[in-house]
């Protein structure tokens, strides 16, 4: 018999095949397209492409000035618009020389906490639905729905909310939202041990993500992973802690870290990362201190809504502010924010007139989208989609 | 269906689309709204997002909206699915893309096109975007927004409904 085996084997051929796996595949989140040489079911080759959602963002802020590029920064990653708008406008400020005032900070680390919480609850339930649990992705989606129905109260928009503005935010915060809010961090964690009971322990899902795309610490650092990515190496890195923007400094929060690298690490890490994001909203609408939510800076910030219905003064300077927009320092700015993808940095090199001369996005999920070769070859097929998931890219930022 | 002739003691009763019921569960009507009725009652979108409604896309399919108690079902094959969301930005690098996987759909097939993006470009005015994907496909419904609501979405598919009931024996001619 022995025999009969080994004469079959000598005889049998093989071939390796190559398969495109995207851009409409279900489980890429997006248009990433994956070109994969697979030797039976393990991948020898993986050439990812990007560009498939390529919008010119870059080239288009441009031909904006600061204020009319905000709700560009919206649609990079369009399921935590929120904090790609806080990254915006810190970038601006810095740019432009101003400080918001504090209340408007803590509104903005509130806001941003909120859209860190609704973009893991997103990256969860697809992440388990892609490796086969339904159940997850229902109870997180029915979650997610309760914080756009608080983003909905406070600005009108679900999604693409544009509400922080360069030296504050948009509006004040109601009553009605804070307590809403309030109601919901509260029960915030006994809807995280719900999805946890149904994840975290599951045999299924330690099969498919324990020892699924180990990528070592100092690797990591190497390939430039930021965010929880990162953490899930056991780097202890984060920009909220190592250089704080709004009122991360007058926060306690921790940074969960994982050890290994692999796919259950930052599975780990992500769902610590929700539990602090919760923490510090509740901090946040503890601490909120009364003031204005607009910089005192005339020059660069828009004049309020109702002295431009009043006041001839104020219509024309807020005329001029959106046409022409403001006279900014001449010089470059770099700064970068923590977003729940990784860290969003925003580049601008301004020329001393209104709109910037270049405006350049540093996009966690591009980094991440490079390090797919490193972590699906050698592996098998099926981890592929669990590492697409792991690393958390969404294409509108990658490609930009 | 053939004539019936009807002894005196069976009356037909008018329902309020106009088909007429005869009382032992006998239902009169033509083979356009029988089969209209059955592809309405059960339309499969292919699962296609390119952008930011795609994340809307997925609220509706997930439990808030819930889009399963209308019949409609994500299919991840082109081949099995009855119309397609092009939801979000469509690149000049992707449009061939959709435009392949609407090729590879079978007939009848429709087309929504979903948020400002995909209906004329949006505020992507630039070298790299296409200006509205109907400039390559043929689109049936159009849902306004950035992204639309999913209120905005059920509307859309609704109005689809409404379109394909209307139609006069396009059934007859799929592939």
């Amino acid at each position: 018999m022995d025999n009969l085996f080994e004469e079959q084997e000598k005889s049998f051929e093989t071939k390796q095949l190559t398969i495109s796996l995207g851009p409409q595949h279900p489980a890429t989140h997006g248009v990433l397209r994956l070109d994969l040489l697979l030797d039976g079911e393990t991948v020898v080759k993986c050439t990812p492409y990007v560009g498939y959602l390529h919008r010119g963002v870059e080239k288009l802020g441009e031909t904006k000035t600061y204020f009319a590029a905000l709700p560009l920064s919206d649609r990079l990653d369009y399921i935590s618009s929120m904090n790609n708008n806080v990254g915006y406008v810190n970038a601006v400020e810095k740019l432009f020389g101003i400080e918001a005032p504090e209340r408007a900070k803590f509104i903005r680390t509130m806001v941003a906490e909120m859209g860190r919480l609704s973009s893991h609850i997103i990256w969860l339930g697809t992440h388990v639905l892609d490796i086969g649990a339904t159940t997850p992705f229902l109870l997180a989606m029915a979650s997610r729905e309760k914080i756009l129905d608080l983003f909905e109260i406070l600005c009108g928009a679900r999604l693409t909310v544009s509400y922080p503005r360069v030296g504050g935010v948009r509006n004040d915060v109601t009553q009605e939202f804070l307590d809403r809010l309030y109601e919901y961090v509260l029960e915030f964690p006994a809807r995280m041990d719900d999805y946890e009971t149904l994840v975290t322990e599951n045999r299924i899902w330690k099969d498919r993500t324990v020892d699924i795309g180990i990528i070592s610490a100092e690797e990591a650092v190497n390939w430039g992973l930021t965010g929880g990515t990162l953490r899930g190496s056991g780097v202890d890195y984060d920009v909220r802690r190592y250089a704080p923007y709004d009122a991360y400094d007058k926060v306690e929060f921790d940074v969960p870290v994982g050890v290994k690298g692999d796919c259950y690490d930052r599975y780990l890490v992500r769902i610590g990362e929700m539990r602090q994001a919760n923490r510090i909203i509740k901090q946040c609408i503890e601490k909120l201190p009364a003031g204005p939510i607009l910089a005192d800076a005339p020059k660069f910030t828009l004049p309020p809504k109702d002295l431009i219905l009043k006041d001839m003064e104020h219509l024309i300077h807020q005329f001029i502010l959106i046409t022409k927009g403001p006279t900014v320092p001449e010089g470059e700015v770099y700064v970068g924010t923590e977003v729940p993808k990784g860290e969003l940095g925003f580049y601008f090199v301004s020329d001393g007139t209104g709109k910037p001369y270049r405006m350049r996005v540093r996009a966690p999920s591009f980094v991440h989208a490079s390090v797919m070769p490193r972590l699906c070859e050698g592996g098998l097929i099926a981890d592929v989609i669990a590492n697409i998931g792991t690393i958390d890219i969404v294409l509108g930022e990658c490609d930009r | 269906m053939g004539l019936i002739t009807s002894p005196a003691s069976l009356t037909l009763v008018e329902a309020d689309d106009g088909t007429k019921i005869m009382n032992p569960n006998i239902v009169i009507t033509s083979f356009d709204k029988i089969i209209n009725w059955a592809r309405v009652s059960s339309l499969w979108p292919m699962t296609f997002g390119l952008a930011c409604c795609a994340i809307e896309m997925m609220a509706v399919y997930a439990s808030h909206n819930d889009l399963d108690r209308m019949g409609i079902i994500p299919r991840g094959s082109p081949r099995q699915s009855d119309f397609m969301f092009v939801a979000g930005t469509v690149t000049k690098k992707m449009s061939e893309v959709v435009r392949r996987v609407y090729d590879q759909m079978p007939e009848p097939r429709y087309v929504i096109s979903v948020g400002s993006c995909a209906n004329s470009g949006g505020i992507f005015n630039s070298y790299s975007t296409v200006q509205g994907c109907d400039t390559f496909l043929p689109i049936d419904v159009y849902i306004p927004g950035c992204p639309p609501r999913p209120e905005a979405f059920i509307d859309g598919i609704i109005k689809l409904q409404e379109k394909m009931r209307a139609e006069h024996f396009h059934w007859s001619r799929w592939r």
